[in-house]
């Protein structure tokens, strides 16, 4: 995966797109915006994330989860 | 008697949406909708560690940057491992300084390029031609060009036709032979009569009625 490796951490641009959900919920397209990563990334990153149980999805818009949060602290 | 099977698909045509995929890439599982609201130039080489692949690569590499102002994303493809190509990936870097800064789809189950018509058995049954296809945001698929085996693509034409798309759907015109941003383009020819001789008096510059170019 390319957002979280083996050992279920965040890579770069895993914690690039979890810090970027630290004010709140976001779409993609913040996300992609805040990160400063392609959108392409963060839509396939996201999943991961949120497969990882790092984030979570509401609707359209996505936040960090326990989890996410516990790991970028 | 041997009874040979050959799987056929149909092959994708411009104007039509662009076959939907989720494929394992250098920058993780992507699927084609992830690149919804870009443009999109999805490619094959036939090989990593080959040589004129490893010039188009590099050459992909150069026009990345001005791709992007344009808000194009690249997608590269072979029928080569993940594995594979992040060692090519990393000896590109090595041996020429050129990061390659675009995903590549591992293609090893031939999924996407069954689906693309990457493939032409007359010239390798195994590996995928050189095959670009431009896909608009709404992702359509707006170009196709393929290339033999032995002959690697030009760049200057790819970013020309990327220019020539966005051009037509900014201003609602065509673009002639040879043309260039900046150059004249085609004003889209009239539909009745009455349209054909309006246009000789709109300010255009015209050969006939239905040849009238305008600068932008």
């Amino acid at each position: 995966m390319a957002c979280v490796s083996p050992d279920g951490k965040p890579t770069e641009s895993g914690t690039k797109m979890l810090r970027a959900l630290e004010s709140g919920l976001g779409t993609p397209e913040e996300i992609a915006k805040k990160a400063g990563l392609p959108l392409f990334r963060v839509r396939s990153g996201l999943r991961e994330l949120t497969q990882a149980g790092l984030a979570n999805q509401k609707g359209e818009k996505y936040e960090l989860s326990e989890k996410g949060t516990e790991l970028i602290k | 008697m041997e009874e040979v099977t050959e799987q056929i698909n149909r092959m994708p045509r411009i104007g039509e949406p662009a076959p939907a995929f989720e494929a394992v890439t250098t920058h993780g599982m992507l699927k084609l909708e992830d690149f919804k609201g870009t443009w999109l130039i999805l490619f094959s080489h036939p090989a990593d560690f080959t040589p004129v692949c490893t010039t188009e690569f590099i050459a992909f590499a150069e026009i990345f940057p001005e791709l992007q102002k344009r808000g194009v994303e690249l997608l590269g493809l072979s029928v080569d491992s993940t594995s594979s190509h992040i060692a090519w990936v990393r000896n590109v870097e090595e041996k020429t300084g050129v990061k390659i800064p675009f995903p590549i789809v591992a293609d090893l189950s031939k999924e996407v390029s069954l689906a693309y018509g990457m493939i032409h058995p007359g010239q390798s049954k195994t590996e995928t031609v050189r095959c670009v296809f431009i896909i608009d945001p709404n992702q359509i698929i707006r170009t196709i060009l393929y290339y033999p085996l032995t002959t690697g693509r030009n760049m200057d034409e790819i970013l020309r036709i990327v220019d020539a798309l966005q051009t037509t759907d900014k201003n609602a015109v065509a673009t002639p032979a040879n043309w260039r941003p900046g150059d004249m383009v085609v004003v889209p020819p009239p539909n009745t009569q009455e349209m054909a001789e309006e246009r000789l008096k709109q300010g255009y510059e015209c050969t006939d009625w239905y040849l009238c170019k305008k600068k932008l």
